[in-house]
Protein backbone atom coordinates (compact mmCIF):
# COMPACT_ATOMS: atom_id res chain seq x y z
CA UNK A 1 0.00 0.00 0.00
CA UNK A 2 2.76 2.35 1.00
CA UNK A 3 4.53 1.61 -2.25
CA UNK A 4 1.57 2.33 -4.44
CA UNK A 5 0.55 5.51 -2.65
CA UNK A 6 4.03 6.90 -2.84
CA UNK A 7 3.46 8.79 -6.00
CA UNK A 8 5.51 11.83 -6.54
CA UNK A 9 3.24 14.78 -6.79
CA UNK A 10 4.75 18.14 -7.33
CA UNK A 11 1.78 19.68 -9.04
CA UNK A 12 -1.56 19.01 -7.43
CA UNK A 13 -3.31 20.81 -10.25
CA UNK A 14 -2.29 18.36 -12.93
CA UNK A 15 -2.32 15.34 -10.70
CA UNK A 16 -3.50 12.37 -12.65
CA UNK A 17 -3.10 9.81 -9.90
CA UNK A 18 -5.63 7.04 -10.04
CA UNK A 19 -6.54 7.47 -6.36
CA UNK A 20 -8.85 10.20 -5.18
CA UNK A 21 -6.79 12.84 -3.44
CA UNK A 22 -7.48 12.97 0.29
CA UNK A 23 -5.74 16.12 1.40
CA UNK A 24 -4.89 18.78 -1.16
CA UNK A 25 -2.76 21.86 -0.66
CA UNK A 26 -3.79 23.88 -3.69
CA UNK A 27 -1.58 26.79 -4.81
CA UNK A 28 -1.25 28.07 -1.28
CA UNK A 29 0.59 31.28 -0.46
CA UNK A 30 0.95 32.86 2.92
CA UNK A 31 1.83 36.52 3.28
CA UNK A 32 2.28 38.25 6.62
CA UNK A 33 1.95 42.01 6.78
CA UNK A 34 4.88 43.61 8.60
CA UNK A 35 6.01 47.16 9.32
CA UNK A 36 8.26 47.24 6.25
CA UNK A 37 5.75 45.83 3.81
CA UNK A 38 4.50 42.31 3.38
CA UNK A 39 6.54 39.20 4.04
CA UNK A 40 5.84 36.13 1.93
CA UNK A 41 6.42 32.95 3.90
CA UNK A 42 5.09 30.43 1.42
CA UNK A 43 4.52 30.90 -2.28
CA UNK A 44 2.45 28.66 -4.55
CA UNK A 45 2.76 25.48 -2.56
CA UNK A 46 1.08 22.40 -3.99
CA UNK A 47 0.86 19.01 -2.35
CA UNK A 48 -1.49 16.08 -2.63
CA UNK A 49 -1.63 13.52 0.14
CA UNK A 50 -3.46 10.23 -0.11
CA UNK A 51 -5.40 8.59 2.65
CA UNK A 52 -3.23 6.66 5.06
CA UNK A 53 0.03 8.14 3.87
CA UNK A 54 2.84 9.03 6.22
CA UNK A 55 4.39 12.32 5.13
CA UNK A 56 7.41 13.97 6.70
CA UNK A 57 8.24 17.61 6.06
CA UNK A 58 11.82 18.76 6.36
CA UNK A 59 13.50 22.12 5.83
CA UNK A 60 15.58 24.75 7.54
CA UNK A 61 14.05 26.78 10.31
CA UNK A 62 12.04 29.68 9.00
CA UNK A 63 11.06 27.89 5.82
CA UNK A 64 7.40 27.85 6.70
CA UNK A 65 6.98 24.16 7.57
CA UNK A 66 4.94 25.02 10.64
CA UNK A 67 2.96 27.60 8.68
CA UNK A 68 2.10 24.94 6.12
CA UNK A 69 0.94 22.47 8.76
CA UNK A 70 -0.95 25.19 10.62
CA UNK A 71 -2.99 25.73 7.51
CA UNK A 72 -3.86 22.05 7.45
CA UNK A 73 -4.82 22.09 11.13
CA UNK A 74 -6.78 25.30 10.56
CA UNK A 75 -4.92 27.58 12.98
CA UNK A 76 -3.72 29.68 10.07
CA UNK A 77 -5.36 30.55 6.78
CA UNK A 78 -3.81 30.76 3.31
CA UNK A 79 -3.55 34.24 1.85
CA UNK A 80 -4.09 32.68 -1.55
CA UNK A 81 -5.21 29.23 -2.57
CA UNK A 82 -6.83 26.72 -0.27
CA UNK A 83 -6.31 23.51 1.63
CA UNK A 84 -8.98 20.85 1.16
CA UNK A 85 -9.65 17.70 3.13
CA UNK A 86 -11.83 15.22 1.25
CA UNK A 87 -12.89 18.00 -1.09
CA UNK A 88 -13.96 20.41 1.66
CA UNK A 89 -11.92 23.55 2.32
CA UNK A 90 -10.36 23.78 5.78
CA UNK A 91 -11.69 26.79 7.70
CA UNK A 92 -10.96 26.18 11.36
CA UNK A 93 -9.29 23.66 13.69
CA UNK A 94 -11.20 20.51 14.37
CA UNK A 95 -10.71 17.08 15.93
CA UNK A 96 -10.59 15.42 12.50
CA UNK A 97 -7.14 17.01 12.14
CA UNK A 98 -5.66 16.44 15.56
CA UNK A 99 -2.36 18.03 16.42
CA UNK A 100 0.46 16.77 18.61
CA UNK A 101 1.93 20.07 19.69
CA UNK A 102 5.64 20.81 19.91
CA UNK A 103 5.56 21.49 23.66
CA UNK A 104 3.14 18.58 24.33
CA UNK A 105 0.45 21.04 25.48
CA UNK A 106 -0.77 18.85 28.31
CA UNK A 107 -2.81 20.53 31.01
CA UNK A 108 -0.69 20.29 34.17
CA UNK A 109 -3.66 20.40 36.56
CA UNK A 110 -5.30 17.34 35.00
CA UNK A 111 -4.04 13.79 35.44
CA UNK A 112 -2.76 11.83 32.46
CA UNK A 113 -6.11 10.08 32.29
CA UNK A 114 -8.08 13.33 32.47
CA UNK A 115 -5.95 14.93 29.78
CA UNK A 116 -6.89 12.20 27.33
CA UNK A 117 -10.47 12.02 28.61
CA UNK A 118 -10.99 15.73 27.94
CA UNK A 119 -10.60 15.15 24.21
CA UNK A 120 -12.59 11.91 24.07
CA UNK A 121 -15.41 13.52 26.04
CA UNK A 122 -15.52 16.50 23.73
CA UNK A 123 -15.47 14.50 20.50
CA UNK A 124 -17.85 11.71 21.57
CA UNK A 125 -20.39 13.46 23.79
CA UNK A 126 -22.99 10.80 22.95
CA UNK A 127 -20.93 7.87 24.22
CA UNK A 128 -21.44 6.54 27.76
CA UNK A 129 -18.98 7.33 30.49
CA UNK A 130 -17.86 3.71 30.69
CA UNK A 131 -17.27 3.62 26.94
CA UNK A 132 -15.23 6.83 27.01
CA UNK A 133 -13.21 5.55 29.95
CA UNK A 134 -12.52 2.36 28.02
CA UNK A 135 -11.28 4.33 25.00
CA UNK A 136 -8.95 6.43 27.16
CA UNK A 137 -7.53 3.41 28.97
CA UNK A 138 -7.06 1.50 25.74
CA UNK A 139 -5.03 4.32 24.18
CA UNK A 140 -2.96 4.93 27.27
CA UNK A 141 -2.16 1.23 27.39
CA UNK A 142 -1.20 1.40 23.73
CA UNK A 143 1.52 3.95 24.48
CA UNK A 144 2.60 2.02 27.57
CA UNK A 145 1.18 4.36 30.20
CA UNK A 146 -1.42 2.11 31.81
CA UNK A 147 0.38 2.43 35.14
CA UNK A 148 0.78 6.19 35.12
CA UNK A 149 -2.81 7.27 34.46
CA UNK A 150 -3.27 9.03 37.77
CA UNK A 151 -0.03 10.98 37.59
CA UNK A 152 0.04 14.67 36.73
CA UNK A 153 2.16 15.85 33.77
CA UNK A 154 4.79 17.62 35.95
CA UNK A 155 5.52 14.25 37.57
CA UNK A 156 6.37 12.42 34.36
CA UNK A 157 9.31 12.56 31.93
CA UNK A 158 9.38 14.30 28.55
CA UNK A 159 9.09 11.00 26.72
CA UNK A 160 6.04 10.06 28.79
CA UNK A 161 4.47 13.46 28.16
CA UNK A 162 4.88 12.97 24.43
CA UNK A 163 3.26 9.55 24.77
CA UNK A 164 0.29 11.13 26.52
CA UNK A 165 0.02 13.73 23.76
CA UNK A 166 0.06 10.98 21.14
CA UNK A 167 -2.53 8.93 23.07
CA UNK A 168 -4.73 12.02 23.39
CA UNK A 169 -4.45 12.65 19.66
CA UNK A 170 -5.16 9.06 18.60
CA UNK A 171 -7.97 8.46 21.09
CA UNK A 172 -10.27 10.72 19.10
CA UNK A 173 -9.57 8.84 15.84
CA UNK A 174 -8.50 11.77 13.67
CA UNK A 175 -8.49 11.55 9.88
CA UNK A 176 -5.20 13.38 9.84
CA UNK A 177 -2.60 13.38 12.57
CA UNK A 178 -0.33 16.42 12.57
CA UNK A 179 2.92 16.29 14.51
CA UNK A 180 5.16 19.34 14.85
CA UNK A 181 8.66 18.06 15.62
CA UNK A 182 7.30 15.63 18.17
CA UNK A 183 10.58 14.05 19.19
CA UNK A 184 12.90 17.04 18.91
CA UNK A 185 13.35 17.51 22.65
CA UNK A 186 13.87 13.87 23.54
CA UNK A 187 17.06 11.92 24.09
CA UNK A 188 18.20 9.57 21.32
CA UNK A 189 17.00 6.32 22.91
CA UNK A 190 13.56 7.58 23.88
CA UNK A 191 13.29 9.09 20.44
CA UNK A 192 13.92 5.78 18.69
CA UNK A 193 11.51 3.99 20.99
CA UNK A 194 8.78 6.48 20.29
CA UNK A 195 9.41 6.42 16.55
CA UNK A 196 8.89 2.68 16.58
CA UNK A 197 5.76 2.99 18.70
CA UNK A 198 4.38 5.65 16.40
CA UNK A 199 4.96 3.45 13.36
CA UNK A 200 3.28 0.50 15.03
CA UNK A 201 0.27 2.57 16.03
CA UNK A 202 0.06 4.10 12.58
CA UNK A 203 0.13 0.60 11.10
CA UNK A 204 -2.89 -0.33 13.22
CA UNK A 205 -4.82 2.93 12.83
CA UNK A 206 -3.92 3.87 9.28
CA UNK A 207 -4.59 7.54 9.76
CA UNK A 208 -2.88 10.01 7.50
CA UNK A 209 0.18 11.52 9.16
CA UNK A 210 1.88 14.86 8.51
CA UNK A 211 5.01 15.31 10.57
CA UNK A 212 7.59 18.06 10.75
CA UNK A 213 11.09 16.90 11.52
CA UNK A 214 14.67 18.10 11.48
CA UNK A 215 16.06 14.62 11.41
CA UNK A 216 16.66 12.97 8.03
CA UNK A 217 17.08 9.49 9.55
CA UNK A 218 13.80 9.86 11.38
CA UNK A 219 12.07 10.82 8.15
CA UNK A 220 13.63 7.93 6.22
CA UNK A 221 12.55 5.47 8.89
CA UNK A 222 8.97 6.74 9.20
CA UNK A 223 7.74 8.33 6.01
CA UNK A 224 6.28 7.17 2.72
CA UNK A 225 7.30 10.48 1.22
CA UNK A 226 9.63 13.18 2.39
CA UNK A 227 8.64 16.72 1.50
CA UNK A 228 11.73 18.93 1.30
CA UNK A 229 11.17 22.65 1.47
CA UNK A 230 13.27 25.42 -0.02
CA UNK A 231 14.37 28.34 2.12
CA UNK A 232 12.20 31.33 2.95
CA UNK A 233 11.13 33.96 2.20
CA UNK A 234 8.63 32.74 -0.38
CA UNK A 235 9.50 29.11 0.36
CA UNK A 236 8.10 26.32 -1.69
CA UNK A 237 8.25 22.55 -1.81
CA UNK A 238 11.56 21.92 -3.50
CA UNK A 239 11.28 18.23 -4.01
CA UNK A 240 9.29 15.25 -2.76
CA UNK A 241 11.35 12.17 -2.12
CA UNK A 242 9.75 8.71 -2.31
CA UNK A 243 10.90 6.38 0.42
CA UNK A 244 10.21 2.93 -0.90
CA UNK A 245 11.22 0.70 2.02
CA UNK A 246 8.84 -2.18 2.62
CA UNK A 247 6.67 -2.09 5.73
CA UNK A 248 6.74 -3.08 8.48
CA UNK A 249 10.13 -1.46 8.66
CA UNK A 250 13.04 -2.66 10.66
CA UNK A 251 15.51 0.05 11.54
CA UNK A 252 18.60 -2.14 11.30
CA UNK A 253 17.47 -3.69 8.03
CA UNK A 254 16.75 -0.44 6.21
CA UNK A 255 19.96 1.13 7.39
CA UNK A 256 21.85 -1.69 5.68
CA UNK A 257 20.11 -1.12 2.40
CA UNK A 258 22.32 0.67 -0.15
CA UNK A 259 19.31 2.73 -1.15
CA UNK A 260 19.16 4.18 2.33
CA UNK A 261 22.42 6.04 1.85
CA UNK A 262 21.49 7.15 -1.62
CA UNK A 263 18.31 8.70 -0.26
CA UNK A 264 20.08 10.08 2.77
CA UNK A 265 22.83 11.68 0.72
CA UNK A 266 20.30 13.05 -1.69
CA UNK A 267 18.35 14.71 1.12
CA UNK A 268 21.54 15.98 2.74
CA UNK A 269 22.68 17.42 -0.55
CA UNK A 270 19.33 19.16 -0.94
CA UNK A 271 19.45 20.67 2.54
CA UNK A 272 23.11 21.54 2.85
CA UNK A 273 24.27 22.27 -0.70
CA UNK A 274 21.42 23.15 -2.95
CA UNK A 275 19.38 24.95 -0.31
CA UNK A 276 21.95 25.60 2.35
CA UNK A 277 20.81 27.85 5.13
CA UNK A 278 22.16 31.34 4.76
CA UNK A 279 23.31 32.37 8.20
CA UNK A 280 23.94 35.96 7.22
CA UNK A 281 20.20 36.58 7.04
CA UNK B 1 28.22 28.74 47.89
CA UNK B 2 29.41 25.38 46.57
CA UNK B 3 31.07 24.64 49.87
CA UNK B 4 27.92 25.30 51.81
CA UNK B 5 25.90 23.16 49.47
CA UNK B 6 28.33 20.30 49.82
CA UNK B 7 28.40 20.47 53.55
CA UNK B 8 24.69 20.52 54.27
CA UNK B 9 23.86 17.05 52.96
CA UNK B 10 26.73 15.37 54.81
CA UNK B 11 25.73 16.78 58.17
CA UNK B 12 22.07 16.13 57.58
CA UNK B 13 22.70 12.51 56.66
CA UNK B 14 24.72 11.99 59.77
CA UNK B 15 22.20 13.44 62.18
CA UNK B 16 19.01 14.00 60.24
CA UNK B 17 16.61 14.42 63.16
CA UNK B 18 18.95 16.52 65.23
CA UNK B 19 19.88 18.98 62.50
CA UNK B 20 16.26 19.41 61.47
CA UNK B 21 15.33 20.20 65.02
CA UNK B 22 18.25 22.60 65.24
CA UNK B 23 17.09 24.27 62.05
CA UNK B 24 13.57 24.67 63.48
CA UNK B 25 14.92 26.00 66.76
CA UNK B 26 17.13 28.42 64.88
CA UNK B 27 14.10 29.69 62.94
CA UNK B 28 12.51 30.67 66.22
CA UNK B 29 15.52 31.68 68.27
CA UNK B 30 17.06 34.11 65.78
CA UNK B 31 13.98 36.33 65.40
CA UNK B 32 13.43 36.13 69.14
CA UNK B 33 16.93 37.46 69.82
CA UNK B 34 16.37 40.24 67.30
CA UNK B 35 13.10 41.12 69.00
CA UNK B 36 14.70 41.25 72.43
CA UNK B 37 17.47 43.52 71.13
CA UNK B 38 14.93 45.88 69.51
CA UNK B 39 12.85 45.98 72.68
CA UNK B 40 15.97 46.72 74.70
CA UNK B 41 16.89 49.62 72.42
CA UNK B 42 13.36 50.97 72.74
CA UNK B 43 13.52 50.55 76.53
CA UNK B 44 16.78 52.49 76.69
CA UNK B 45 15.71 55.28 74.33
CA UNK B 46 12.34 55.76 76.02
CA UNK B 47 14.02 55.91 79.41
CA UNK B 48 16.20 58.88 78.49
CA UNK B 49 14.45 61.86 80.05
CA UNK B 50 13.31 64.59 77.68
CA UNK B 51 13.80 62.55 74.50
CA UNK B 52 10.27 61.26 73.97
CA UNK B 53 6.99 60.87 75.81
CA UNK B 54 6.52 57.34 74.44
CA UNK B 55 6.23 54.76 77.21
CA UNK B 56 8.87 52.08 77.55
CA UNK B 57 7.86 48.52 76.61
CA UNK B 58 7.79 47.57 80.26
CA UNK B 59 5.39 50.41 80.99
CA UNK B 60 3.22 49.44 78.05
CA UNK B 61 2.75 45.99 79.50
CA UNK B 62 2.18 47.35 83.01
CA UNK B 63 -0.41 49.88 81.89
CA UNK B 64 -2.36 47.55 79.64
CA UNK B 65 -2.18 44.37 81.69
CA UNK B 66 -5.51 45.05 83.39
CA UNK B 67 -7.82 44.42 81.68
CA UNK B 68 -6.60 44.46 78.07
CA UNK B 69 -3.89 41.80 78.07
CA UNK B 70 -5.27 39.68 80.85
CA UNK B 71 -8.91 39.70 79.70
CA UNK B 72 -9.20 39.90 75.92
CA UNK B 73 -12.77 38.52 76.10
CA UNK B 74 -14.37 41.03 78.49
CA UNK B 75 -17.52 42.75 77.33
CA UNK B 76 -19.02 45.76 79.10
CA UNK B 77 -21.37 46.60 76.26
CA UNK B 78 -21.09 49.45 73.75
CA UNK B 79 -17.56 49.93 72.49
CA UNK B 80 -16.05 48.89 75.84
CA UNK B 81 -14.98 45.40 74.85
CA UNK B 82 -11.87 43.26 75.05
CA UNK B 83 -9.32 43.29 72.25
CA UNK B 84 -10.49 39.89 71.01
CA UNK B 85 -13.93 41.35 70.28
CA UNK B 86 -12.45 44.49 68.77
CA UNK B 87 -10.33 42.40 66.40
CA UNK B 88 -13.24 40.08 65.62
CA UNK B 89 -15.50 42.98 64.65
CA UNK B 90 -12.87 44.33 62.32
CA UNK B 91 -12.21 40.88 60.87
CA UNK B 92 -15.91 40.40 60.26
CA UNK B 93 -16.03 43.56 58.17
CA UNK B 94 -12.92 42.43 56.32
CA UNK B 95 -14.47 39.02 55.67
CA UNK B 96 -17.59 40.54 54.12
CA UNK B 97 -15.85 43.26 52.11
CA UNK B 98 -13.07 40.95 50.99
CA UNK B 99 -15.43 38.17 49.91
CA UNK B 100 -17.44 40.65 47.87
CA UNK B 101 -14.22 41.95 46.32
CA UNK B 102 -13.14 38.40 45.49
CA UNK B 103 -16.46 37.52 43.84
CA UNK B 104 -16.69 40.76 41.84
CA UNK B 105 -12.96 40.94 41.12
CA UNK B 106 -12.62 37.40 39.79
CA UNK B 107 -15.78 37.51 37.66
CA UNK B 108 -15.08 40.95 36.26
CA UNK B 109 -11.40 40.05 35.79
CA UNK B 110 -12.34 37.03 33.68
CA UNK B 111 -14.64 39.14 31.51
CA UNK B 112 -11.96 41.80 31.08
CA UNK B 113 -9.28 39.19 30.40
CA UNK B 114 -11.33 37.43 27.75
CA UNK B 115 -12.54 40.47 25.89
CA UNK B 116 -10.03 42.81 24.26
CA UNK B 117 -12.55 45.59 23.75
CA UNK B 118 -13.81 45.55 27.32
CA UNK B 119 -10.21 45.48 28.52
CA UNK B 120 -9.26 48.46 26.38
CA UNK B 121 -12.28 50.48 27.50
CA UNK B 122 -12.02 49.77 31.20
CA UNK B 123 -8.30 49.51 31.83
CA UNK B 124 -7.60 53.25 32.16
CA UNK B 125 -10.48 53.61 34.61
CA UNK B 126 -9.17 50.72 36.70
CA UNK B 127 -5.65 52.08 36.65
CA UNK B 128 -6.82 55.44 37.98
CA UNK B 129 -9.28 54.12 40.55
CA UNK B 130 -6.83 51.63 41.99
CA UNK B 131 -4.46 54.41 43.07
CA UNK B 132 -7.12 56.13 45.18
CA UNK B 133 -6.11 55.48 48.80
CA UNK B 134 -8.62 53.74 51.09
CA UNK B 135 -9.05 56.82 53.31
CA UNK B 136 -10.13 58.91 50.34
CA UNK B 137 -13.03 56.54 49.74
CA UNK B 138 -14.36 57.05 53.28
CA UNK B 139 -16.18 60.38 52.78
CA UNK B 140 -17.66 59.14 49.51
CA UNK B 141 -18.80 55.93 51.15
CA UNK B 142 -20.33 57.81 54.09
CA UNK B 143 -22.07 60.26 51.81
CA UNK B 144 -23.45 57.50 49.61
CA UNK B 145 -24.34 54.90 52.21
CA UNK B 146 -25.09 57.12 55.26
CA UNK B 147 -24.19 54.47 57.85
CA UNK B 148 -20.87 53.42 59.34
CA UNK B 149 -21.11 49.65 58.92
CA UNK B 150 -21.89 49.47 55.19
CA UNK B 151 -19.43 52.29 54.53
CA UNK B 152 -16.60 50.44 56.25
CA UNK B 153 -17.40 47.32 54.24
CA UNK B 154 -17.49 49.35 51.05
CA UNK B 155 -14.06 50.84 51.75
CA UNK B 156 -12.61 47.34 52.21
CA UNK B 157 -14.37 46.12 49.09
CA UNK B 158 -13.08 48.94 46.90
CA UNK B 159 -9.54 48.64 48.27
CA UNK B 160 -9.31 44.89 47.88
CA UNK B 161 -11.03 44.80 44.50
CA UNK B 162 -8.31 46.14 42.19
CA UNK B 163 -5.45 43.71 42.74
CA UNK B 164 -7.86 40.76 42.42
CA UNK B 165 -9.45 42.18 39.29
CA UNK B 166 -6.25 43.21 37.56
CA UNK B 167 -4.38 40.00 38.38
CA UNK B 168 -7.28 37.83 37.26
CA UNK B 169 -7.47 39.70 33.95
CA UNK B 170 -3.73 39.28 33.42
CA UNK B 171 -4.00 35.59 34.32
CA UNK B 172 -6.71 35.04 31.74
CA UNK B 173 -4.78 36.95 29.10
CA UNK B 174 -1.61 34.96 29.84
CA UNK B 175 -3.13 31.54 29.25
CA UNK B 176 -0.49 29.76 27.13
CA UNK B 177 -1.43 29.67 23.44
CA UNK B 178 -0.89 25.90 23.51
CA UNK B 179 -3.78 25.39 25.93
CA UNK B 180 -6.10 27.52 23.84
CA UNK B 181 -4.98 25.64 20.73
CA UNK B 182 -5.85 22.35 22.40
CA UNK B 183 -9.28 23.74 23.26
CA UNK B 184 -9.77 24.87 19.66
CA UNK B 185 -8.68 21.68 17.98
CA UNK B 186 -10.80 19.57 20.34
CA UNK B 187 -13.65 22.07 19.97
CA UNK B 188 -14.24 22.04 23.70
CA UNK B 189 -17.65 23.29 24.81
CA UNK B 190 -17.60 26.70 26.56
CA UNK B 191 -18.26 25.34 30.05
CA UNK B 192 -15.60 22.68 29.66
CA UNK B 193 -13.12 25.32 28.46
CA UNK B 194 -13.92 27.51 31.43
CA UNK B 195 -13.53 24.89 34.14
CA UNK B 196 -10.79 22.73 32.64
CA UNK B 197 -8.58 25.37 31.01
CA UNK B 198 -9.35 29.03 31.68
CA UNK B 199 -9.95 28.93 35.42
CA UNK B 200 -7.11 26.57 36.40
CA UNK B 201 -4.70 28.39 34.08
CA UNK B 202 -5.55 31.76 35.63
CA UNK B 203 -5.62 30.41 39.20
CA UNK B 204 -2.01 31.24 40.14
CA UNK B 205 -2.60 34.86 39.10
CA UNK B 206 -5.92 34.96 40.93
CA UNK B 207 -4.16 33.81 44.08
CA UNK B 208 -1.49 36.47 43.69
CA UNK B 209 -4.28 39.06 43.58
CA UNK B 210 -6.09 37.52 46.54
CA UNK B 211 -2.93 37.55 48.62
CA UNK B 212 -2.09 41.17 47.87
CA UNK B 213 -5.68 42.12 48.60
CA UNK B 214 -6.00 40.46 51.98
CA UNK B 215 -3.16 42.65 53.24
CA UNK B 216 -4.68 45.76 51.72
CA UNK B 217 -8.11 44.93 53.12
CA UNK B 218 -6.67 44.70 56.62
CA UNK B 219 -4.86 48.03 56.16
CA UNK B 220 -8.07 49.60 54.89
CA UNK B 221 -10.25 48.52 57.78
CA UNK B 222 -7.99 50.19 60.32
CA UNK B 223 -8.04 53.40 58.30
CA UNK B 224 -11.79 53.23 57.76
CA UNK B 225 -12.64 52.56 61.40
CA UNK B 226 -10.47 55.35 62.71
CA UNK B 227 -12.71 57.93 61.10
CA UNK B 228 -15.95 56.12 61.90
CA UNK B 229 -16.77 56.97 65.47
CA UNK B 230 -18.71 54.80 67.85
CA UNK B 231 -18.21 51.36 66.32
CA UNK B 232 -16.56 48.30 67.80
CA UNK B 233 -13.33 47.60 65.97
CA UNK B 234 -9.59 47.74 66.43
CA UNK B 235 -9.32 50.89 64.29
CA UNK B 236 -11.73 52.89 66.34
CA UNK B 237 -10.18 51.44 69.49
CA UNK B 238 -6.92 53.13 68.50
CA UNK B 239 -8.62 56.42 67.78
CA UNK B 240 -10.48 56.29 71.06
CA UNK B 241 -7.28 55.54 72.96
CA UNK B 242 -5.57 58.46 71.24
CA UNK B 243 -8.41 60.81 72.21
CA UNK B 244 -7.91 59.71 75.83
CA UNK B 245 -4.14 59.93 75.60
CA UNK B 246 -3.62 56.22 76.31
CA UNK B 247 -0.47 55.67 74.27
CA UNK B 248 0.21 52.24 75.78
CA UNK B 249 -3.17 50.98 74.55
CA UNK B 250 -2.37 52.21 71.06
CA UNK B 251 0.92 50.33 71.06
CA UNK B 252 -0.75 47.15 72.25
CA UNK B 253 -3.39 47.50 69.51
CA UNK B 254 -0.62 47.90 66.92
CA UNK B 255 0.88 44.60 68.05
CA UNK B 256 -2.52 42.94 67.61
CA UNK B 257 -2.97 44.48 64.17
CA UNK B 258 0.44 43.32 63.05
CA UNK B 259 -0.09 39.79 64.30
CA UNK B 260 -3.52 39.50 62.69
CA UNK B 261 -2.23 40.85 59.37
CA UNK B 262 0.61 38.37 59.44
CA UNK B 263 -1.78 35.53 60.23
CA UNK B 264 -4.09 36.53 57.37
CA UNK B 265 -1.20 36.45 54.93
CA UNK B 266 -0.04 33.06 56.24
CA UNK B 267 -3.57 31.75 55.85
CA UNK B 268 -3.71 32.81 52.23
CA UNK B 269 -0.30 31.25 51.64
CA UNK B 270 -1.53 27.97 53.11
CA UNK B 271 -4.64 28.07 50.98
CA UNK B 272 -2.52 28.72 47.92
CA UNK B 273 -0.29 25.73 48.73
CA UNK B 274 -3.33 23.53 49.31
CA UNK B 275 -5.21 24.43 46.16
CA UNK B 276 -2.53 25.06 43.53
CA UNK B 277 -0.83 21.96 42.13
CA UNK B 278 2.90 21.88 42.75
CA UNK B 279 3.79 22.63 39.13
CA UNK B 280 1.96 25.94 39.19
CA UNK B 281 3.20 27.65 42.33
Amino acid sequence: MAMTTAIQNLQAADSSANQTPFLVVDRVSKVYPTKDGSYTVLKDVNLTVHQGEFICVIGHSGCGKSTLLNMVSGFSHPTEGEVRLQGKPIIKPGPDRMVVFQGYALLPWLSVFENVYLGVNSVYPEKSKAEKTRIVKEHLAMVGLADSMEKKPPQISGGMKQRVAIARALAIRPEVLILDEPFGALDAITKEELQEELLKIWNDHRCTVLMITHDIDEALFLADRLVMMTNGPAADIGEVLDIPFRRPRDRARIMEAPEYYKLRNYALDFLYNRFAHDDTE
Amino acid sequence: MTLAQKRTPTTSTRKPVNSKLMQRLDDIVSPLIALIILLAIWQVLASIPGLTTLPTPVRVVQETWMPLIAYPFYNNGGTDKGLFWQVMSSLQRVAIGYSLAAIVGISLGIVVGMNQRVAKSLDPIFQILRTVPPLAWVPIALAALQQNQPSAIFVIFITALWPILINTAVGVRQIPADYNNVAQVLQLPKSEYFFKILFPAALPYIFTGLRISIGLAWLAIIAAEIVMSGIVGIGFFIWNAYQNNQVSEIILALVYIGLVGWLLDKMMERLQMLILPSGQR
